[in-house]
């Protein structure tokens, strides 16, 4: 599709995209990691929430600040913004998110230099009325640090940019229906780059690209498809290559349970009152990430509602290497599967993916007994 | 020298404290007293070692620690193989090895303990030492299906701001309401203020018992310290620990009076940070005495008295959380360092050892820019082991000894 292009240019050299942003537009740009980050607020501010994933490869200064046993996202990132490919960054925000990332704001704070840095402290546990207080109370504490940086954000900007932001989540996800009712209408690589671009772009043009996406899908002709339907579960994806793989192997990627994914963007906020303890809600009320606490299996439920209302055949769980909550959450998720008979596998991701022959091969056999 | 001290053995785990004998005995009863709660008509609460206990205490509830008993584990030489069957349930190797040894010995009844840990009623999660506990809980609480208390203690940055604060008061009165719905009974506040007192009472002691290492010589170590620290993790709160901390510390002023150290030919003075490797002790203990270097402090050690003064006994429910969110693993390597600063002039020592704990990366993430900024402000010598509190497929004793060797070497190269 032609109107992909970008979304490929962007998903495949993000800090170019931010740089070209920045020169042309002269606003700032800020940094983030977690899906928790209250996005809405930065846009608000006139500045680019950018999402950083971060190097896999020549790592050369972040081994002298973190040990072996670090996940490569943790480390990737550091690498770029000591080597200074992140140099276009006017700050960054850190939400609480896991042990790693909680020392990775730290070392960042101290050695990375950026103009500006602020911690959001989350609540852990998001059930109970003391910890969603504690939420709104973040939230409000940001909103002033933020308005130290980039100057003051009305309550009219805020609700117009969360309005915004669920024109943006609904068209997202809208995408993702589409491709659960036909999902050979577009290769899984297109979705990603899709996904990845919305965490990084100009969220105003890519409200309007996405309503562009969605009426070329609209128009496009049901195909014939057999292929087994996955869905992926886990953190952060930042694989393009699998799909292809995947594709080849007889699956279709038909939903997933990611950070680069629907955790990212399901859950609408209410627009009516207040407008940040509208957002506070919404990322209290959202699907919680591993790390977070709402009740002792509730992401357990929710994958197998997931596959059932996508009627997939399987999960694939890719959890990256020495991510601590997502490897504890991995044995009760399966055995929640198991239980209503869905086959899983699972990938651990280290900076680089097995082999492409290796992979057909495990992808393989996985769909083989689909 | 006097003749008593050449004849001391080079091992900090030995049995010349009359308090080790008594230790052995306090566990002991805890651990029947525990396993027969049901008898006694008492609940069971499996509870973090940073977590606030004192309101257990005061409600004749019993705490059980499974890090207590991964660190017996550990000690015991019986990780491997329960880190194996978690393995084998599909937990990664990679994930804290209390976590995987306690996960593995709830569902097999492992351990050192016959049948393993008694079975809790209840849960209590305190999240000031790590996000894995989170998880680890969240694992307990399906497998016993019964209910979870999280006390969240947001981490400190920059800041141990208001709104933290706030939130962490009111989940002092979340716990007490929820342990009052568990056990069907109101709490006392009379009581809550003695065990409160005696709690107050039991971390200052904690705190003369460890400053008497600084002492030249030091009459015991941080070997001995990670000893004796038990109690003030599993029972503060109750008058058994303030009697056995008072006995010790009279046999450690004995001995300061008598200038018995614990290292004959004490020379030098070292740091300690993080978690014990619990299944080395013994020889890490004889390794650095050979060297005649004495472990005077551990940063882990001093987690459990630093915050005292945070405490306000006429005020346990409003001041318990605050000092329980200051601990040294719930704030920033800043912070961390300006703490590591204060311990490093206290114990007047000549070099710091860093355990790189695969365990646990909220203590061990950082450890590279706290050592750089260690030897920048304070000029010391610092040395970084990777090893692993309990799992011993994490630990290559060559290689450690080589290092240990070479460490011992630049320090007394710099005191000559």
């Amino acid at each position: 599709m032609k109107e992909l292009e970008l979304f490929y240019e962007i998903s495949s050299d993000a800090y170019a995209y931010a740089e070209k942003w920045k020169d042309e537009t002269g606003g700032k740009v800020v940094g983030y990691f977690c899906s928790y980050t209250p996005e809405e607020m930065i846009a608000a501010a006139q500045a680019l929430p950018f999402r950083i994933f971060g190097t896999r490869e020549h790592i050369t200064c972040a081994d002298s600040h973190l040990q072996s046993y670090c996940c490569s996202l943790v480390r990737g990132g550091l690498e770029d913004a000591l080597t200074g490919k992140l140099a276009f960054l006017d700050g960054t925000v850190f939400p609480h998110t896991c042990d790693s990332i909680q020392r990775l704001s730290d070392i960042w704070r101290l050695n990375a230099g950026f103009p500006f840095h602020i911690d959001v402290i989350l609540p852990v546990k998001l059930d109970t009325d003391s910890a969603r207080a504690y939420m709104l109370d973040v939230f409000r504490k940001f909103r002033r640090d933020l308005e130290r940086q980039l100057g003051s954000i009305s309550d009219e900007r805020l609700s117009e940019t969360i309005g915004m932001y669920n024109s943006i989540r609904l068209l997202l996800e809208e995408i993702y229906l589409i491709r659960s009712e036909n999902p050979a209408i577009m290769p899984g690589s297109d979705v990603y780059a899709i996904v990845k671009s919305a965490m990084v772009m100009d969220r105003r043009d890519l409200l309007g690209r996405l309503r562009g996406i969605v009426d070329a899908l609209k128009t496009k002709r049901q195909e014939e498809n057999h292929d087994k339907r996955i869905v992926l579960a886990g953190g952060v994806c930042n694989h393009p290559d699998i799909y292809p793989i995947l594709e080849k192997a007889g699956a279709r990627v038909v939903w997933d349970e990611l950070c680069t994914g629907t955790r990212y963007f399901e859950g609408m906020v209410d627009n009516s009152g207040d407008p940040i303890s509208a957002l506070a809600a919404r990322y209290a009320d959202r699907i919680v990430c591993p790390a977070k606490h709402c009740g002792p299996d509730s992401r357990g439920r929710n994958l197998v509602n997931i596959v059932k209302e996508q009627r997939a055949h399987g999960v694939i769980f890719l959890i990256l290497k020495f991510c601590d909550p997502h490897s504890f959450d991995y044995p009760y998720m399966k055995e929640y599967l198991d239980k209503e008979n869905i086959p899983s596998m699972i990938l651990e991701l280290e900076e680089q993916l097995p082999s492409e022959g290796q992979l057909e091969t495990r992808f393989e056999s996985f769909i083989e007994m689909l | 020298m006097s003749g008593e001290k050449a004849t001391k053995k080079p091992d900090a785990l030995n049995d010349d404290f009359k308090s080790v004998r008594r230790m052995k005995e306090i566990m002991t009863n805890y651990y029947i007293e525990a396993k027969t709660a049901n008898e006694q008509g008492k609940m069971v609460a499996w509870i973090t070692s940073g977590g606030p206990v004192e309101p257990l205490i005061a409600m004749d509830i019993i705490p059980v620690y499974p890090e207590n008993y991964g660190a017996m584990i550990g000690a015991s030489h019986m990780a491997v193989q329960l880190c194996e069957t978690a393995e084998q349930m599909g937990y990664s190797r990679d994930l804290c090895g209390y976590a995987r040894s306690d996960i593995a010995a709830s569902a097999t009844g492992g351990g050192p303990i016959p049948g393993g840990l008694p079975r809790p009623d209840f849960l209590v999660c305190c999240n000031n030492i790590c996000g894995t506990v989170l998880k680890w809980y969240e694992i307990l609480a399906r497998y016993f299906k019964i209910p979870l208390f999280i006390y969240d203690t947001p981490f400190i940055h920059t800041e141990f701001s208001e709104e933290a604060k706030q939130y962490i008061r009111q989940q002092t009165f979340d716990y007490i309401k929820f342990l009052e719905e568990q056990t069907g009974k109101k709490v006392d506040n009379e009581r809550l203020k003695e065990v409160g007192r005696l709690s107050v009472g039991a971390i200052k002691l904690w705190q003369q018992v460890q400053d008497t290492c600084m002492h030249r010589p030091a009459p015991m170590t941080a070997f001995d310290a990670f000893f004796h620290l038990a109690l003030i993790v599993t029972l503060r709160g109750t008058q058994i620990v303030i009697d056995y901390y008072s006995e010790l510390l009279d046999e450690l002023n004995d001995r300061i009076a008598r200038k018995v150290g614990m290292i004959p030919n004490e020379e030098y003075r070292l740091l300690w940070d993080n978690l014990p490797i619990w299944f080395k002790m013994r020889w890490l203990s004889k390794k650095f005495a050979s060297h005649n270097a004495a472990l005077v402090a551990s940063t882990y050690t001093n987690a459990w008295s630093s915050t005292v003064d945070l405490i306000d006994e006429n005020d346990l429910a409003g001041s318990l959380g605050l000092a329980t969110a200051s601990i040294y693993i719930n704030i920033s390597i800043d912070r961390m360092i300006s703490e590591l600063g204060q311990m490093i002039k206290k114990y007047d020592v000549d070099g710091l050892v860093m355990h790189s704990n695969r365990s646990c990366k909220p203590y061990s993430l950082g450890q590279y820019d706290i050592q750089k900024m260690v030897m920048k402000e304070f000029g010391i010598p610092t040395l970084i082991i990777e090893a692993d509190q309990v799992d011993e497929r994490n630990f290559s004793e060559s290689q450690i000894e080589t290092r240990i060797d070479a460490f011992m070497e630049t320090i007394k190269a710099k005191k000559k």
